[in-house]
């Protein structure tokens, strides 16, 4: 594994896959619904959403508050069973999992990057990033090694035994994003990563999640009110009321997410 | 998670709320030293009351009248005594000793020795006492059996009585009046000790044949008798209580021995020590109710610690796991801090007050399991509940 910290990299404009050859479907949702229901009423915060997303694709998604966006993350994150509809997740079918295989499955696959960071915050940056290594049950040095590798892949080297009050939002972030990489998941999922920064250090979190995705292969699959942040994206999926109203890849033709922008 | 990673995560949330740690495990604290130290006096009170019994040797046989009551360590109340003196010599037939057979009749009366005059327990006894109780003679001598026979007004204190009547004096020779009777004191008992602040040295021995004629009875309340060896004690009880049964065929007697005796008062006293450490022991379960109900509290607060953990990988076991380490190792460290405390209060109050205590060694370990136990009984419930959170709803709590 290359670990140049980040910093000293020149910022890619258009994060580019790093095997565009050897794509194949990270997820796979077909007419997923999710409904919830509190005594009579229903609300359906999806309708039936087809939604792929390959090994290496960079992805935002957009809509508008309540459209169904975070919803549609959950699930593509094992956090949520979908009420009805197909949700594959390296190739595993949710319905055939337990809840402890979910477990597993979120714990190998996926990273989760969240607006509110949703760091421990009596725990240093090195303890919160080795947190997803503890339920994979490898050792204590082991981990710590692995978690500062992962923070110094943010540019964040110098802060290992910091605890979240003592650093800038961007920088909680980057622990964040430490954290979802340590396990060297093939997707990495961000709701509204940028939400609670301002532009500058928002701008720093897109430039490494874009990095990650151009240099180690990563899916990324983020949610923004952006339009900026989404325009760089290679592809868009716009949500509106449950429902996916566009899709860019699927314009183009090209199911595994050809290039746009 | 192993086991030990959910062990150090525990202790890092203990340790970051001390004082509520702290506080929580307060009612195992005190819940588990009060039981130690009442299980501590309940086998302190035990070794003490077996010590004195034995010291009366192991060889000693009661013959009383009545059934002999085994809950109340006493014979039937309601029973009327018809045991005489004369009824001595066939118990001496039986163990062929005249001198191994001691009649007692016990009462009380006022007793008064120049200006002292007290209330004082009054011991119709025979020559044979201090043989047969092994008590043995300080001062001066215990009255004969011509004594008793010719009815001496003759007094034999014991030690307390004499330091009582008279204080830094030699009693023998001197004159007490028994009940308005003057008697003279011939002898003083050794100390014999106490037992749960009662003396055992507090009361005056005069000749059964005097003390019947005092208190206008006829009867004698029991024959001791001493058996040859410990080996013969059950055999010769029976055959004892056939005797008399012989006699008197319409009346019920007892002859208990002193295995019997302690066998009784070991039953007693460990009702009473379990009635009582069950009463401290409700300390616990209020301890171990705090417990739950600060550990919900603790879940509710850290909703998102959870959430964020199942969000990363942690399986419903894992956070229950970690909730669970956490609701029992408040209860240990409790546990521990509540051993140390009722170790040592055993040992001031043994130390610094009448009653005796004597910590088992196996107390501090049941005190310790229990207190784990407690924890996760009480802890099973939070855990449970933090373990079936699901995690997007935790995500978002606040
Ligand atoms: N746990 C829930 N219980 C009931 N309704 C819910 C729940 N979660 C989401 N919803 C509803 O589902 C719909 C979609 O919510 P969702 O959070 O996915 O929207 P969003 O697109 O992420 O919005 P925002 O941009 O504001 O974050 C909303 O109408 C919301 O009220
Ligand atoms: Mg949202």
């Amino acid at each position: 594994m290359d670990e140049q910290p980040v910093d000293e990299q020149p910022a890619p404009g258009v994060p580019a896959p790093a095997r565009p050859a050897s794509r194949r479907a990270a997820i796979e949702a077909v007419d997923v619904t999710r409904s919830y229901s509190f005594g009579d009423t229903t609300v359906q915060a999806l309708r039936g959403v087809s939604f792929t997303v390959d090994d290496g694709e960079y992805t935002a998604i957009v809509g508008p508050s309540g459209s169904g966006k975070s919803t549609l993350m959950h699930l593509l994150g094992c956090l949520d069973r979908p009420t009805s509809g197909t949700l594959r997740v390296g190739g595993r079918d949710l319905r055939e999992l337990s809840d402890a295989e979910l477990a597993e499955l979120r714990n190998r696959e996926i990273g989760f990057v969240f607006q509110a960071f949703q760091l421990l915050p009596r725990s240093t940056a090195v303890d919160n990033v080795a947190l997803p290594l503890l339920y994979r049950g490898v050792k204590g040095a082991e981990r710590r090694e692995r978690a500062a590798q992962s923070l110094r892949a943010v540019g964040l080297g110098h802060r290992l035994t910091h605890r979240p009050t003592q650093m800038s939002g961007g920088e909680q972030q980057r622990v964040a994003i430490a954290r979802a990489l340590v396990g060297e998941p093939r997707i990495l999922l961000a709701d509204e990563p940028t939400g609670n920064l301002d532009s500058r250090n928002g701008a720093e979190v897109m430039r490494i999640l874009e990095q990650l995705n151009a240099e180690r292969g990563v899916a990324v699959v983020l949610v923004t009110h952006d339009d900026e942040v989404a325009g760089r994206a290679r592809r868009q999926v716009r949500v509106r009321d449950g429902l996916v109203e566009r899709d860019t890849a699927a314009e183009h033709g090209t199911a595994a997410g050809g290039g746009a922008a | 998670m192993k086991g030990l990673e959910a062990f150090r995560v525990a202790l890092d949330a203990l340790r970051g709320n001390r004082l509520r740690s702290l506080l929580t495990t307060l009612g195992i604290v005190i819940g588990i030293a009060a039981v130690i130290v009442v299980v501590s006096i309940g086998a302190g009170a035990r070794q003490q009351i077996e010590s004195q019994v034995e010291g009366l040797g192991s060889n000693l046989i009661l013959v009383v009248p009545g059934q002999f009551d085994t809950q109340n360590l006493s014979s039937n109340a309601a029973a009327v005594s018809t045991l005489q003196r004369d009824d001595g010599d066939l118990l001496a037939d039986v163990v062929g000793d005249p001198d191994a057979v001691t009649a007692r009749l016990t009462s009380g009366a006022q007793v008064r020795a120049g200006a002292v005059e007290q209330f004082v327990t009054v011991q119709g006894s025979d020559q044979n006492l201090p043989e047969v109780f092994t008590r043995p003679v300080a001062e001066g001598q215990f009255f004969t059996g011509t004594d008793v026979e010719a009815r001496r007004r003759v007094a034999v204190l014991g030690s307390r009585t004499a330091e009582t009547f008279f204080p830094g004096a030699d009693p023998v020779g001197r004159q007490i009046t028994v009940a308005g009777t003057r008697f003279q004191v011939v002898g003083v008992l050794a100390e014999q000790g106490e037992s749960f602040g009662v003396s055992q040295d507090n009361e005056v021995h005069v000749p059964i044949t005097v003390a019947q004629r005092l208190f206008g009875l006829q009867r004698v309340d029991a024959f001791a008798v001493k058996s040859p060896s410990a080996a013969q004690v059950p055999e010769l009880s029976r055959r004892l209580w056939r005797v008399l049964k012989a006699e008197y065929p319409d009346q019920t007697f007892s002859a208990v021995t002193q295995t019997q005796i302690l066998g009784v008062i070991g039953d007693i006293l460990g009702l009473l020590t379990a009635v009582l450490a069950a009463i401290a022991g409700i300390s616990l379960l209020v301890g171990g109710v705090g417990v739950s109900n600060i550990m919900l509290v603790s879940v509710r607060e850290r909703t998102r610690e959870i959430g964020l953990r199942k969000a990363l990988g942690a399986r419903q076991r894992d956070v229950l796991v970690q909730f669970l380490v956490e609701a029992v190792l408040l209860t240990s460290v409790g546990g521990v801090i509540g051993i140390a405390l009722g170790v040592s209060g055993s040992l001031l109050i043994d130390g610094l007050s009448p009653l005796p205590a004597s910590v088992e060694w196996w107390s501090p370990v049941v005190a310790f399991v229990v207190s784990a136990a407690v924890g996760v009984f009480f802890g099973v419930f939070p855990a449970r509940r933090a373990g079936r959170l699901d995690p997007v709803v935790a995500l978002r709590a606040d």
